[in-house]
């Protein structure tokens, strides 16, 4: 699946950095660092969740724009704002939105699951 | 060991407040993490303890306008730091940069620890009141009495920071499209602090001690104050919208008893929106210092990642203002 790359996948590589900041930095650091060194974690678990779920994520979102007649988010922007997907009661369509709510919480999923409500 | 330029400023800031009236010395003087535009110091002048901020060289706008205001704030009875001394209005200033001396105000500041310690345990279910009270004194104190204040219209100013960020975010486009759509009524505007919120507070046992950080303070809708203070960022994790241990009513009742103007919760949050699209640009802000080189720090980064909280707070609370129209 990686091919021509050898294991561990990049996952994985990710995985260990992550673990060894968890178990033998962050107890042996305080204050600044230790923040630091908690936030370099996190950001190693957001990878590797990217690294899982992007890929699908992406193929979603692309198969979403097309379905709204948009190449990217940045053509989807501009059609929001110059009012063409409107409602015509103060808000965008009820498909526009509920596609860009999915992939907010896509983003999410990758971001800090834990936000979600 | 202090060096030797540690040893100039501690003389210089002593003759300084020797000068407004403050004796007997400086010692203990401390370098505190700053922000990016100053550098603050702790210091201790006859056992009591102070602050000095100083304007780091080339920062774009002038600490003097924030003085003002604080002074204005502590004449008008709002819970800050009283000015001991600062440059503005000095012909020959010997601290070189822009400078402000404060009287210490003991208490906690990081949001973690009010909202979990014990020790807070009382002050907790005081704080939206308090904070309501505060805003309240804040917004009828005389702005046209203070030279330097800004006004703008907020949404348009925001809609010029995304343009400006080159990202495109269609949910903070429904954001806007929304805002201009459910406006409320225009109300006279007043001095507006602009960054009050759980963070830029001092909090004791027995509630708000202070209000920090007043650079942002300009001219605009009294509601703004309220609304960014709910902001689901500033509530840390917290369960309830002000400052995580308040409800809107609470901010609101108090507000209105202290000011006579009411504010209704649903106008209190189309400015929570703005202020949730805001902290989303900000997050993109942030992560561009990064990006484009002028710091590298994975921490701002990592910021970038955060702005899809906000998108998802933006259209979450839209979903709910919608409903309750209906």
């Amino acid at each position: 699946m990686t091919a021509p790359h050898d294991p561990p996948t990049a996952a994985q590589l990710t995985e260990a950095v992550r673990e060894w900041l968890e178990n033998h930095v962050m107890p042996n650091v305080s204050g600044a660092m230790q923040f630091h060194a908690r936030v370099a974690a996190n950001v190693l678990a957001m990878v590797e969740r990217e690294i899982e779920f992007g890929p699908a994520q992406q193929q979603r979102h692309l198969a979403g724009l097309h379905e709204l007649g948009c190449a990217d988010d940045a053509e989807l922007a501009r059609r929001i704002r110059s009012g063409e997907l409107d409602n015509g009661r103060g808000g965008v369509r009820d498909d526009v939105e509920a596609f860009i709510f999915e992939s907010v919480v896509d983003k999410l999923r990758v971001a800090n699951p834990k936000y979600l409500r | 060991m202090p060096d030797s330029a540690d040893t100039v400023l501690r003389e210089t800031l002593s003759d300084v407040l020797h000068g407004a009236g403050v004796a007997g010395g400086v010692s203990s003087l401390t370098r505190l993490t700053g922000g990016a535009s100053r550098e603050t110091w702790h210091f201790i002048v006859g056992g009591e303890p102070f602050i000095l901020q100083r304007q780091r060289p080339g920062t774009p706008r002038d600490m003097h306008v924030e003085v003002a205001v604080l002074e204005a704030a502590y004449a008008a009875g709002v819970p800050v730091a009283e000015v001991v001394t600062s440059s503005r209005g000095m012909e020959t200033n010997p601290l070189g940069e822009p400078f402000m001396v404060v009287r210490a105000v003991e208490g906690e500041t990081i949001a973690r620890k009010i909202l979990r310690d014990d020790t807070f345990g009382s002050a907790r279910p005081q704080l939206a009141a308090q904070i309501g009270r505060a805003m309240a004194q804040i917004h009828r104190i005389d702005h046209a009495s203070i030279d330097g204040l800004e006004g703008e219209d907020q949404v348009a100013k925001y809609v010029q920071l995304m343009d400006e960020s080159g990202q495109a975010h269609p949910a903070f486009e429904i954001a806007f499209r929304w805002l201009e759509a459910n406006r409320p009524a225009p109300r006279d505007w007043c001095l507006v602090h602009g960054d009050f919120r759980l963070g830029n507070v001092i909090v004791g046992n027995d509630g708000l001690r202070a209000v920090l950080d007043w650079e942002l303070a300009h001219v605009g809708n009294p509601a703004e104050d309220l609304g960014w203070m709910c902001v689901r960022a500033w509530r840390f994790g917290g369960s309830k919208p002000v400052a995580g241990v308040g409800d809107y009513e609470q901010l609101l009742n108090a507000y209105e008893a202290e000011s006579g103007v009411r504010i209704e919760e649903r106008e209190l949050r189309w400015w929570e929106l703005l202020g949730t699209v805001k902290w989303g640009l900000m997050c993109i802000s942030q992560s561009a210092y990064h990006l484009n080189g002028v710091v590298r720090s994975h921490e701002l980064a990592a910021i970038g990642r955060r702005v899809c909280e906000n998108e998802y707070d933006a259209l979450m609370t839209i979903r709910e203002l919608s409903a309750g129209a209906r």
